[in-house]
């Protein structure tokens, strides 16, 4: 009894990486099957390979097909630097809405019980379940001329739809639940006990977010605000319906890609691409940084 | 009386939890609260820390009224059932919490978590985190910071519940020990028979959130007042137990009833 109290406990302090996949795949002393074992490794490897490794070869390959000079030119242009910085721009915008709402939307919902609890969580879970294209296309309908808020929006000169804050608030909503996905189940496991034990010993709100919560929950927030990252930067079809395709102007990185493949400027759309695969990149090696670090 | 239950109810989501709960303990006593699980033990205790409001009734603690006191400020120590143990703090931070809160001074805090740990023998476990500790090591913790502010009242929560058997019994000689050493009013929660006739000094059973009866462990096991109680007590674990009682012998060898035990 005394172990499987211990053991349970254990499970608790780690209980954070409970989604990694680290775990599943540790090493097995014996293995069962030789032949189905390699046989499995060879598949995933073919899959790997056709699937992911293939189409980033092609990206870095055809980016430098015409040389160095070329994809210098092409990824310094200045329209591509504008898409740069517009995709910047709402990366930022997308993280910094979304991980404080996730911060908040978690902590309601893992330590406070009411009614439409389950409701509010499933809310949340929106973007994922609807595509992209549908989410641009209610921006549209809501705020767009013939949309619901179009008159006042047009009186007080506000213009969200084919401008920058129709993309930044796109983006927000695709990527919305990044953050509350990863902070709450860790949230939800840590329970409420110890917030109570120190709000018993008259610790405020902020003392026991910064003492208690918050070392629980840090990585699960980086790892969430870095997925929440890569999702914002690569989005593409809401932004293509609510961006207008405006060069310069309304332009994301990925919308850029597509122009410059479209007027057959593949040598240019490979080499923005490449920027995109880059920082990808970067964002796979921190999180599989994070991922270590979670574990211990 | 210390502290006051009156006409205490309860409901969560329409299942009522506490009805017309009325008791007293007095100051300095050690209270149990005894019950099966589900009779609304945790419930009340988390009622008098103010973790709970009581839809109706009062609570006093002291002669005051607390119902709309924040339980920071009603001079509680809480022992959680799994001690909620602050996981990403050392043992020492554990205990210098409620301390830090209250400002204390570093050299008072400093003083008063030494004076702690070495009340409950862990001088060297200062630096240890709770996931580095044993559980009856951890429930010490528990111990040593629910009394570091200096509570006038201790509220533990089914205490010895994920202790294994063999140390349980040390540990609830130890706690009597300790709660008439510090000299502090005391409630604590449990399911266990054994557990409250050889600890409280009051029993208070509980079942299906009402209260049954009041008593001292003697007269709940020999005068049952209801059914429930004859039912729950078992007399002659009771008698035995108060043999073993009378005659120091807390080895438990010699009782019929050492397998029996939990
Ligand atoms: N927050 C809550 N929401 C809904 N129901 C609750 C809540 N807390 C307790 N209850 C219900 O109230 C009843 C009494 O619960 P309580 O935790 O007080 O029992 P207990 O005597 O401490 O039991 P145990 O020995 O199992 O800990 C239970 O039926 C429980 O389901
Ligand atoms: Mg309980």
């Amino acid at each position: 009894m005394k172990d499987q109290i211990e053991h349970s406990y254990e499970q608790d302090i780690v209980g954070d990486d409970i989604y990694s996949i680290r775990k599943v795949i540790e090493p097995h002393r014996d293995d069962v099957d030789h032949v189905m074992k390699y046989v499995l490794i060879g598949i995933a490897a073919v899959f790997l390979s056709v699937m992911l490794i293939m189409p980033l070869a092609v990206v870095i390959l055809n980016a430098l097909r015409d040389g160095w000079q070329a994809y210098r030119e092409a990824v310094l242009d200045e329209y591509t630097v504008k898409a740069l910085q517009l995709t910047l721009l709402a990366t930022v915008c997308a993280v910094a809405v979304n991980t404080a709402f996730g911060l908040f939307a978690s902590y309601l919902l893992s330590k406070f019980y009411f009614r439409g609890r389950q409701v509010l969580a499933s809310l949340i879970d929106i973007p994922f379940s609807i595509s992209p294209v549908i989410a641009g296309l209610v921006f549209i309908l809501t705020f767009g001329k013939i949309g619901w808020m179009g008159d006042f929006l047009k009186a007080h000169n506000i213009k969200i739809v084919f401008a920058v804050p129709g993309v930044i608030l796109v983006t927000i909503f695709v990527t919305f639940p990044f953050v509350f996905r990863e902070l709450f189940p860790v949230m939800n496991a840590q329970g409420k006990d110890e917030e109570e034990a120190a709000a018993l010993m008259g610790a405020g709100g902020l003392m026991i977010f910064r003492r208690i919560t918050f070392p629980h929950i840090k990585w699960a927030l980086v790892y969430g605000v870095v997925l929440c990252t890569a999702r914002a930067m690569g989005e593409f079809g809401a932004v293509s319906v609510i961006s207008g395709h405006l060069r310069g102007k309304t332009n994301t990185l990925p919308l850029h890609v597509e122009i410059l493949y479209n007027e057959f400027n593949t040598t240019a759309a490979f080499a923005v691409s490449s920027i995109l695969v880059i920082m990808a990149v970067i964002i796979l090696i921190i999180r599989s940084f994070i991922e270590r670090k979670r574990k211990i | 009386m210390y502290v006051e239950m009156r006409r205490i109810n309860k409901t969560f989501d329409g299942f009522q939890a506490s009805k017309d709960v009325n008791f007293g303990v007095y100051k300095g006593q050690l209270a149990a609260l005894l019950g099966p699980s589900g009779s609304g033990k945790t419930t009340i205790l988390r009622m008098i820390a103010g973790l709970d409001r009581p839809d109706s009734g009062d609570i006093l603690i002291n002669g005051n009224r607390v119902n709309d006191i924040p339980g920071s400020k009603r001079g509680i120590g809480f022992v959680f059932q799994n001690y909620a143990l602050f996981r990403y703090m050392t043992v020492a931070d554990n205990i210098a919490f409620g301390l830090e809160v209250q400002k204390k001074s570093k050299k008072e805090i400093k003083d008063r978590v030494e004076e702690l740990l070495e009340l409950v023998s862990m001088q060297d476990l200062g630096k240890r985190y709770p996931n580095q500790l044993s559980g009856g090591q951890r429930q010490r913790v528990a111990f040593a910071r629910a009394l570091a502010p200096d509570p006038q009242l201790l509220l533990l929560d089914e205490p010895f519940a994920a202790i294994d058997a063999k140390v349980r019994r040390e540990l609830r000689t130890w706690l009597k020990q300790m709660i008439g050493r510090v000299g502090v009013t005391s409630i604590f929660v449990t399911h266990d028979q054994e557990e409250a006739v050889e600890v409280a000094d009051t029993i208070i059973i509980t079942n299906q959130g009402r209260i049954e009866q009041i008593g001292t462990p003697e007269e709940v096991c020999r005068y049952p007042q209801t059914e429930f109680v004859k039912d729950f007590v078992d007399a002659e674990r009771f008698e035995a137990l108060m043999a073993i009682k009378k005659n120091g012998n807390n080895r438990c060898q010699n009782s019929p009833f050492c397998g029996t035990i939990n």
